[in-house]
């Protein structure tokens, strides 16, 4: 008689559901997994390395380019850092702005984790509806900061400006003219708060939508409840953050338990998981789209009644305004000073963290005195989270295998950093 | 129309029987391929439709020939052949599973005569044909010696047979009710005056379902699509299947798919019979454009819910064939058998 072996299946780097590059070396036995082995490193490009050799402003925009479906948290977490270095306060509206950016980039990133996570299981329509919405927020992105991703509006003190008086609007093309460009532009006649508002009131439907076609789908519940159980215990023992906690019924979230920005002023609830499996982690996230909304909400209605600075006004860290250089030697200077050698960071250590969409993304930062930063540590929730992958999907079937990948939120940007 | 040209090739005995035969055979393989690829472009817009988007619109007025344009893409492309790969049973795979696809239709009456071979086991014939395109299927997963396929191939076959046994009790209680295997006769049972309360979906119901899901997978279609799986084996069975000999297995799932639409409006919906009583004029007339009709009524839910539906899991397909459709299969069977014997359902009136 044959012996009988195990499969060993190399799933990724190129496959549909390897969210990117995760190589995943499987044994099989038949269709059940015996062992899963992660394999990370395809998309590393040294982020944490390349922020050594340069002032730390230049490093905002590869924040952005780390976890690429939450960047302005990213950022978020970066800029902290240096500013809890330098002592800086920021002024009240750039943090009421950085709470909304945040938020909007939580619904962003929800919105492309419950759409791959459908696309993964087989429900294509997600996916596309989900884009639908992502478009809108990716709008107001790109007005105020001109990139639809890779922002880099967070600057240390502050944002790098107001939001925009008038939300940009679609031109007539062939495709769009008369009544149908009008409705496309039905958001858009006043400025981006009222953009948002429009679209807050709007969202909330939109999410039961998604929900209308997956929460009470028979389908997709046999897909994802019980599937990929993680105890409380076991969450804490691998470092899980985000989702992936809450998901196993504690409520731990930074926003919560250590309040930055404006979070401490807004009013909003942690969704918690009772049995975390796919599907409880699932509805959390759900359910932090919709109080993601709300915190929007509150945001724009501050913003809309307090207008004010938006970046510190101090030209060693800041630039100064166009007018002024225009006229003004020493505005010249600070201008010339700062986008050639930036600004010395007092020596010291910190961690900055923040409550990503995907879990705690912290910024652990070590200066010596210089224009540079002498170490960038970055924690990316999604390294944590991927590496529990053999002690979770043990015992489970292939296809299951592909329900926890989409369930992580794996974006390999942040894992490989 | 057609009988002074079959009557002339008749007149050159055995050869120009072969040449009618072929023929026939043509008239209605042709319209069976062109009906693939115009259903390929149907099922892109509809589900760009639902997903809130276009679909194909740029070849072609309305992006109709877009499917044409892609199977001259794929005919051009090389047909690769992976170097550990059986080289006969890798080439031969495709063709076991085209050729059941469009043999079966031979059997299937669109018209009251109008049929191809009208052959007294034609039930038994689409049985034996149908779960013939699984070799295909089982052969291209072995023969590519790849890990993907070869997991496509197990998962494909192990459904398959399971789905089969469903399907064939539903054919089975159909049998019952008509008393014949003859699939234009199965239509003519359904004949009455009461118009489509008359046809067999409703006595069978349950089977009527059941035989519709089990058409679903066994064809291989969201959400029972796991031996193509997108997201977990990546394109299961034919992963190593590239150009034309991709083609023929993209033209042998669609054959099937349609087929089985076909089948379940000849099977229960009273194949060519109008919906309405006679006395409703033209409405009312029999003719080939209800078979049609029913056919693509059929063939959207396919659409549907591969646009909705998230996909199974292998083993929870297992259960839903093994554990409910085959135990309600064998209990309806015996009312169907109850039915019949009793003359609770009249039969061809």
């Amino acid at each position: 008689m044959q012996e009988i072996r195990n499969y060993t299946m190399n799933f990724g780097p190129q496959h549909p559901a390897a969210h990117g590059v995760l190589r995943l070396v499987l044994e099989m036995d038949g269709e059940t997994v015996v062992r899963a082995d992660p394999h990370v490193g395809l998309l590393h490009r040294g982020t944490e390395k390349l922020a050594e050799s340069k002032p730390f402003n230049q490093s905002i925009g590869y924040m952005d380019r780390l976890d690429y479906v939450s960047m302005m948290c990213n950022e978020h977490a970066y800029v902290r850092a240096i500013e809890n270095l330098l002592g800086l306060e920021v002024p009240e509206r750039a943090q009421w702005i950085r709470t909304m950016f945040d938020e909007i980039t939580r619904i962003l990133n929800h919105l492309m984790w419950v759409g791959t996570n459908g696309l993964d299981l087989g429900a294509m329509a997600l996916f596309l509806y989900a884009f639908r919405e992502r478009e809108e927020l990716m709008d107001c992105y790109e007005a105020v900061s001109g990139a639809r991703m890779h922002a880099t509006y967070y600057r240390p003190g502050g944002v790098y400006r107001d939001l925009p008086e008038q939300m940009p609007k679609y031109k007539e093309s062939r495709w769009h003219k008369g009544k149908d460009l009008a409705q496309r532009n039905a958001w858009r006649e006043g400025s981006m708060l009222d953009y948002l508002d429009a679209f807050c009131a709007d969202f909330p439907t939109k999410v039961d939508e998604y929900e209308e076609l997956l929460t009470g789908n028979r389908i997709w519940k046999q897909r994802t409840v019980d599937i990929g159980v993680i105890s409380p215990e076991h969450a804490k023992a691998w470092g899980m953050t985000g989702p992936m906690l809450r998901g196993s019924g504690i409520a731990w979230d930074l926003r919560k338990k250590q309040p930055y920005a404006k979070y401490a002023e807004v009013d909003f609830d942690i969704p918690v998981g009772v049995n975390g499996d796919c599907y409880d982690r699932y509805l959390v996230r759900v359910e932090e789209m919709r109080q993601s909304n709300r915190i929007i909400q509150q945001c724009v209605a501050w913003l809309r009644a307090n207008p004010g600075p938006v970046i510190v006004q101090n030209y060693k860290v800041a630039p100064p305004k166009r007018e002024e250089m225009k006229d003004d030697m020493e505005a010249l200077i600070h201008h010339f000073k700062l986008f050639t050698e930036g600004y010395c960071v007092p020596a010291g250590e910190t961690y900055a963290a923040v409550e990503a969409p995907k879990g705690e993304f912290g910024c652990y930062l070590v200066s010596d005195g210089a224009n540079k930063p002498f170490r960038v540590k970055l924690r990316a929730p999604g390294f944590a989270h991927l590496s529990s992958m053999d002690s979770i999907v043990r015992g489970h079937m292939l296809g299951d295998v592909v329900a926890m990948i989409g369930t992580y939120d794996v974006v390999f940007g942040e894992i490989d950093r | 129309m057609f009988d002074p040209l079959r009557d002339i090739l008749l007149g050159y005995g055995n050869t120009g029987l072969t040449v009618w035969v072929l023929l026939k055979i043509l008239a209605i393989a042709v319209p069976v391929i062109i009906t693939v690829a115009m259903f390929v472009y149907w099922e892109r817009k509809v589900i760009g439709w639902m997903h809130a988007r276009m679909g194909p619109n740029q070849i072609g007025p309305l992006g109709l020939l877009q499917a044409f344009a892609d199977v001259f893409k794929l005919l051009f492309k090389e047909v690769l052949r992976p170097d550990a790969a059986n080289k006969t049973m890798f080439f031969l795979a495709p063709l076991i599973a085209l050729v059941p696809a469009l043999a079966a239709w031979a059997v299937v009456p669109f018209d009251a005569g109008v049929v191809l071979s009208n052959l007294n086991v034609g039930l038994l014939f689409l049985l034996a044909m149908t779960s013939m395109g699984v070799y295909g299927i089982i052969l291209a997963g072995w023969a590519s010696n790849s890990r993907y396929a070869m997991l496509g191939a197990m998962r494909a076959a192990a459904q398959t047979v399971s789905y089969e046994i469903a399907m064939g009790f539903a054919l089975v209680s159909v049998l019952i009710l008509s008393g014949s295997l003859n699939l234009s006769e199965i239509v003519l049972a359904q004949k009455g005056s009461k118009g489509l309360l008359d046809w067999f979906w409703l006595p069978l119901l349950p089977m009527f379902v059941i035989y519709f899901v089990s058409g679903v997978a066994e064809t291989n279609r969201a959400p029972f699509d796991v031996a193509e799986g997108e997201s977990e084996i990546v394109a299961g069975f034919h992963v190593e299947y590239s150009g034309s000999a991709f083609a023929i297995f993209f033209l042998a799932e669609y054959a099937n798919m349609i087929l089985i639409a076909f089948l379940a409006s000849v099977l229960f919906l009273g194949g060519w019979l109008s919906p309405f009583p006679e006395s409703w004029g033209f409405l009312g007339a029999p003719g080939w454009w209800w078979t049609f009709a029913k056919a693509f009524f059929f063939s959207f839910f396919y659409l549907w819910f591969r646009a909705s539906f998230p996909r199974y899991r292998y083993d929870q397909i297992m259960r839903l064939g093994w554990k409910v459709f085959i135990p309600i299969t064998i209990v309806w069977v015996a009312v169907a058998a109850c039915m019949k014997y009793f003359g609770w359902v009249t039969i061809g009136a």
